[in-house]
């Protein structure tokens, strides 16, 4: 069976290879894991219980703040003579979370990637860009390994230094990018700058955009800014990095089931929610040998889908990440996902998508401002346009998402802009105390 | 006649912060370009400034080299006797036709003449010229602003 033919299998094949390997999964976890065996005795479970499928909710649940206290190894199911790669994330918000792979699980990593090119159909005759931050970080080496297995040319650019990235993009002709979503509008605004036409002088068809979410409207401007196919590639080093998930053409993220098992529930009870129903995203690991993760809590907020695709596979699909669970804002009560912001702000004339969410606290309530860079076309009328599109945006914003939010006008590359993942909240509330 | 008499403005959107009018001045003086007129409108939170220069397109490509939020814009010029109901004569006209002003600034030259700048909407742009001139009125030709 071809790599992609693993995206077409009959349900009752996959989901039987899926109790298969789950079986595994929770016997290696239970037997070499003490963390997997002390939670699973205290549910009391055991791995002979999980019978089928259904069983898989039985589990307890693993997080971020089990992989900080088992910091650095505690989790690791194989002495450390198997690993073969360790990554890391940043460690920003505390202990970093450490994650490694065995060769099985490096080419397990490689498959779920080149089936996550194969989305645009990426072949030898490919030149991949990748501006993906190489390093720690997954994202770079993922996108790496899966472009090098299919035969594409590989240009390993990392981070940083966009206007040396624009001229080998331009000089070597690449056809793909892979970069977060923000990098790429600033790679297209940045080219603009220097004279650049996006769609005569680059050759891009296709990109993989992933790392942070993006609203449906920073999509598009993506796509069409550069003309290419837009796909979303989701993944977080807990589970394998990049390549958990990928969208066809029709726009759906299926996820790679036969080596992770999704389910979706409700955040504050735990629950499984029925297909359709939006919450918390979790994980279960099927294939992978060094990190096992059982029901791993992505507090990414998204949507299972079962019904068939247009594009003909039959993995389900997942709703592009309407949010991280910890990205959320609570404003004066309210549940604020900053691609919601942005979403009512690429829909308004007159603005670009740069933005930046600030909360504070007035007195006793909360107060939401959302900077905005204004757009140089908009200049040629009086004063009194750009009031009424500052009243507009703050109308629209109480429309869509029932929050009153004042909204500032502001020159143009103001906002930080990031090379990596973009910085949209500045939540002044827990520096004063407030929380 | 639009071509001969459309005046590139430059208008630069600042925010109301120390220090971001003499940035633009700034720029304009290390780039030697000259200003010929100047207007800045603003609200609480923010001006837009307006610009008549000698060289418009190095002005804008300035600026926004700077960081700058800048745009051309048509405004077109009228020549008046600098005394009592000059100005009037010209609105006068304008508004007995139904053209609406949008914004419009002022200065005062040599020899007793003074320059009027006036935006209009960009559909009422080719009848106010044409209008004023056959009024009698002396349009200014762009390249006066040039150099």
């Amino acid at each position: 069976m071809s790599l992609k033919e693993k995206d077409y299998m009959a349900r009752e094949e996959l989901q039987s290879l899926q109790l298969k390997r789950l079986k595994e999964t929770v016997e290696r976890a239970y037997h070499l894991v003490p963390f997997y065996r002390r939670k699973f005795d205290e549910a009391g479970i055991k791995p002979s219980d999980i019978r089928s499928l259904e069983d898989l909710k039985r589990l307890p649940f693993t997080t971020k703040q089990d992989l900080r206290d088992n910091y650095p190894f505690g989790l690791f199911a194989v002495p450390l003579e198997q690993v073969v790669r360790i990554h890391s994330s940043s460690g920003t918000t505390g202990k970093p979370t450490v994650v490694g792979y065995t060769r099985h699980d490096l080419n397990v990593w490689t498959k779920v990637m080149v089936r996550t090119y194969l989305m645009a159909d990426v072949n030898e005759k490919d030149i991949v860009h990748n501006a993906y931050g190489y390093g720690l970080f997954t994202g770079g080496l993922g996108f790496h390994y899966g472009a090098e297995a299919i035969g594409a040319s590989v240009v390993p650019a990392s981070g940083g230094f966009t206007k040396r990235q624009l001229m080998l993009m331009k000089d070597f002709g690449a056809t793909v990018l892979c970069c977060t979503p923000s990098f790429a509008l600033h790679l297209a605004e940045v080219a603009k700058e220097e004279g650049y036409n996006l769609k005569e002088d680059f050759k891009l068809r296709a990109g993989f955009f992933g790392a942070e979410p993006a609203s449906k409207a920073l999509k598009e401007t993506v796509a069409e800014e550069w003309g290419i196919q837009y796909v979303e590639a989701y993944g977080l080093s807990e589970i394998i990095g990049p390549g958990v998930a990928a969208s066809c053409k029709h726009g759906n993220l299926h996820v790679f089931e036969d080596h992770f098992i999704p389910e979706v529930i409700d955040p504050e009870t735990g629950e499984v929610l029925p297909d359709g129903e939006e919450g918390e995203l979790v994980l279960t690991t099927l294939t992978k040998q060094a990190l096992p993760m059982i029901r791993y809590r992505t507090k990414d907020i998204t949507v299972i889908h079962r019904e068939p695709c247009p594009c003909g596979r039959t993995i389900l699909y997942i709703e592009s990440i309407k949010g991280r669970a910890d990205d959320m804002l609570i404003v004066n009560g309210v549940n604020v996902f900053p691609s919601q912001v942005e979403h009512v702000i690429t829909k308004v004339e007159g603005v670009t998508p740069n933005y930046v969410i600030v909360v504070d606290k007035k007195g006793v309530l909360d107060k939401l401002e959302v900077w905005v860079e204004v757009d140089e076309n908009i200049l040629k009328n009086g004063v009194g346009t750009l009031e009424r599109l500052q009243r507009k945006l703050e109308d629209e914003l109480l429309n869509n998402l029932y929050i009153n939010a004042k909204v500032k006008l502001v020159e143009p590359k103001t906002l930080e802009r990031s090379m990596g993942k973009a910085k949209r909240i500045v939540d002044r509330r827990q520096l004063e105390g407030g929380r | 006649m639009r071509g001969k008499f459309a005046v590139k403005q430059i208008s630069v959107f600042l925010e109301n912060r120390r220090g971001r009018l003499v940035d633009v001045a700034r720029a304009l003086s290390e780039a030697e370009v000259n200003i010929r007129a100047l207007f800045l409108a603003d609200s609480s939170e923010f001006g837009i400034l307006r610009l008549v220069v000698n060289n418009p397109e190095k002005a804008r490509a300035v600026l926004s080299a700077e960081g700058f939020a800048a745009n051309e814009t048509d405004v077109f010029a009228v020549e008046v006797e600098d005394k009592p109901g000059g100005f009037y004569r010209v609105v006068k006209t304008l508004s007995e036709n139904g053209i609406d002003v949008e914004y419009t600034y002022a200065f005062a030259g040599a020899s007793n003449r003074a320059i009027l700048f006036f935006k209009v909407p960009d559909s009422e742009f080719d009848r106010a010229l044409e209008l004023l001139s056959k009024e009698g009125h002396k349009l200014v030709e762009a390249t006066e602003f040039y150099t």
